[in-house]
């Protein structure tokens, strides 16, 4: 049995605890051995976004060192923090001799969760059922970050009864941004408007997408909107799609 | 005019004040966006060229003294002048000092953002001049004491009920909406203008090195007019506006107007190589050549070094989602959008816009879209940090990311801290939150909050009896 391990991050590890659960049970049951190196935190993403990069090396380090200690892939279910260790990392290490070849290293075993699932492990069918009307988000840093767009879509093809519905070309940012949502929330909110109006134009019952970030800021205004649509994470809709 | 810092959310609420605006905003980059899309498929490998002219660029900004000077001479040679102005204020006097020379009284000028950059019409006014613009957005700007919002579509805001508005306002004629009409009003105004002229004023897409060329890209027909009606002609130019050949040229010509209308080439391509010469009788007597500073030595061989590749497409502008949602007027700057975002801190001093870089979801559409795939995302990023180390930030934001730090780089604290969350969860529910207190208010007021829980990581350890 395979052996991977597992980079929860922290927004799926404190707010959505059922989705990285839907990660490991999606993985699990593909036969790989789940491994979630202990004590991990967060890539540094926020504080490396918002500018503080002192912040954001001292917690790039931390992540370093703990995922450095294991061997084998390293799955992480989040575009933004793949983005994060993949491309900026490196902006804040140049020419460092420790920690530089260390992200080289790592780097190269750490994977997106659809991008392991469909390059990796060549697998798209996981034989998932769920019959719904869903509208897929491709959330920016997944799709223009790490190039990953047609390993989701492929694995929402593959789960029976599940209608992908079309909607306006070209995919837009839904107006999170990290920080963003609350330093511009006026922007924020407007940008979510205007996506929330072409979701439901299309009368989709879900937006389904690869990074919670994303899905969280969609699903509250949903919510706050009064809307009976929601979201769900990729893995949910695989995890869920199993066992029926 | 003010050296205040810009607040880029006061800007933000007057504009969401009307969506009238918006709309028009948004219809314009939406026809950009599909024409720049269908364009780029009219040539043979836009990637491949888009590869070279970001190359031909680096390189012409690496090397860029040797450019100029070559500039310079191969103008001279032909009995252009060329100016060297350190900032707007030398701009300004350089200019005022050759329509003195020149006996100047009646200014026509055609659209040169670096001329908005350097507040021009407001020094020659100073100087008592009389300046009219002759861009139609730019002089609809100017009669109704607008600004522009778009950098190659000045009142992309307007439409054209507002500016039968303005004509019947300003110019005393029947309000009309006709468009056809409208043309021909402004025509008939600005045809007088060409006409009385002392001296034409206009912009510089491209400069080129070799041939001591001045390259102007424009759907009108006043870019002609103003330089060649009037018998002095002056360019205005930013510094690295610039490439070494002809041939060069072509390469940037062929992605430029693409890229920012969707024409394969603008209606009126002028290449300008001298003033008129011995035996000709038509063409300004001098041309002049401002070459302009302003704070552009500071960005090369900097980190923000590729901003310079910049042609001035407004590309970035049209698929902008925040641009799309604010308009440029929000901005508070000459530049709007992805690139001024970065051009107006990098120029103007990070103190005053330091809310322009933050204004972003780092999306990447913009260097998506650039022809000269130019790193907006990157260099947003940089000045980000720039802003930080200069200290400008709110309080909550340092301490809210400083104990974020503290709590993610010990295995104990985070666990500790998840743990307490676990616990509000229990008295919290299972509701998704309404409210926020504090900075997250801007959550709250937009979208609902999700509630908080039990940590991934704990229910593991709990099951795996460690807890």
């Amino acid at each position: 049995m395979e052996k991977v391990n597992l980079f929860i991050t922290c927004l799926l590890d404190t707010l959505f605890p059922d989705t990285a659960q839907a990660v490991v049970d999606v993985l699990e049951h593909l036969g790989l051995t789940v491994h979630i190196p202990k004590g991990q935190t967060c890539c540094g993403q926020p504080a490396f976004n918002a500018g503080f990069w002192d912040e954001a090396r001292d917690m790039a380090r931390y992540t370093i060192d703990l995922f450095s200690k294991v061997e084998g892939p390293i799955i992480i279910p989040s575009g933004s923090c793949g983005v994060m260790i993949i491309r900026h990392y490196p902006e804040l290490f140049s020419n460092d001799p420790v920690y530089g070849p260390k992200i080289q290293a790592l780097a190269g075993r750490l994977f997106e969760f659809t991008q392991f699932l469909v390059d990796h492990l060549h697998v798209s069918s996981l034989g998932a059922a769920f019959p719904a009307r869903i509208v897929y988000h491709p959330s920016c840093h997944t799709l223009r970050g790490l190039q990953v767009d047609r390993q989701p879509r492929a694995l929402l093809a593959e789960v029976q009864g599940l209608e992908i519905l079309s909607q306006e070309n070209p995919p837009t940012c839904c107006g999170f941004g990290g920080i963003f949502a609350i330093k511009m929330p006026e922007i924020s909110g407007q940008m979510l408007a205007n996506r929330l109006t072409a979701f439901e134009a299309t009368g989709a019952d879900l937006v389904v997408g690869c990074d919670i970030s994303c899905l969280m800021h969609i699903e509250g205004g949903l919510r706050k909107k009064g809307s009976r649509m929601r979201t769900m994470h990729i893995a949910q809709i695989l995890a869920q799609g199993l066992k029926s | 005019m003010s050296t205040a810092p810009v607040s880029i959310r006061q800007g933000v609420k007057k504009a969401l004040e009307n969506p009238d605006r918006l709309v028009n905003i948004q219809t314009a980059a939406e026809r950009f966006y599909t024409g720049r899309i269908a364009a780029l498929t009219t040539l043979p490998d836009s990637d491949a060229l888009r590869d070279l002219g970001r190359k031909i660029r680096a390189h012409t900004i690496a090397h860029l003294d040797q450019y100029l000077l070559q500039f310079e001479a191969s103008l001279s040679a032909l009995g252009g002048v060329v100016h060297w102005a350190g900032d707007a204020r030398e701009a300004g006097e350089i200019i005022t000092q050759i329509a003195r020379a020149a006996q100047v009284k009646r200014i026509a000028k055609s659209k040169s953002m670096v001329s908005e950059e350097i507040q021009l019409n407001a020094r020659l006014e100073a100087a008592g001049m009389e300046i009219v613009e002759t861009d139609l957005g730019e002089y609809i700007a100017q009669l109704s004491g607008d600004h522009p919002s778009h950098i190659i579509a000045p009142v992309v805001h307007l439409n054209r009920k507002d500016v039968g508005r303005v004509f019947a306002e300003k110019l005393k004629v029947p309000y009309t909406e006709n468009v056809l009409e409208l043309n021909a009003i402004a025509r008939r105004s600005l045809r007088e203008v060409f006409l009385s002229a002392d001296m034409g004023i206009s912009g510089c897409n491209l400069a080129v090195a070799e041939t001591g060329t001045i390259c102007l890209v424009t759907n009108e027909g006043n870019g002609r007019m103003v330089t060649s009606l009037p018998r002095v002609h002056v360019a205005l130019m930013g510094m690295e506006r610039i490439v070494p050949t002809i041939k060069d040229l072509g390469v940037l010509l062929q992605l430029l107007a693409r890229s920012a209308t969707g024409q394969k080439m603008s209606s009126y391509t002028s290449l300008i190589t001298g003033p008129r010469r011995q035996r000709e009788e038509k063409g300004p007597q001098e041309l002049h050549v401002v070459i302009l500073d302003n704070g552009r030595t500071g960005i090369l061989g900097s980190d923000l070094a590729e901003v310079l590749y910049c042609i001035r497409c407004a590309a970035c502008l049209n698929v902008c989602p925040v641009y799309r949602s604010i308009g440029g007027h929000a901005y508070g700057a000459v530049y709007t959008g992805p690139i001024g975002s970065v051009i107006s801190p990098a120029l103007g001093g990070i103190a005053r816009y330091a809310d322009l870089p933050q204004a972003s979801t780092l999306c990447g559409a913009c260097r998506e879209a650039c022809p000269v795939r130019i790193d907006l995302p990157t260099l947003l990023l940089r000045l980000r940090n720039k802003t930080i180390r200069q200290e400008i930030s709110p309080l909550w934001m340092k301490a809210g990311l400083k104990g974020f730090r503290w709590i993610t780089t010990d295995a104990g604290r985070y666990n500790f801290l998840t743990w307490l969350a676990g616990i509000f969860s229990k008295v919290l529910g299972k509701q998704w939150l309404t409210w926020l207190p504090g900075p997250l208010r801007g959550w709250t007021r937009y979208r609902s909050f999700p509630p908080f829980q039990k940590s991934f990581q704990q229910r593991r350890r709990r099951a795996k009896g460690e807890d």
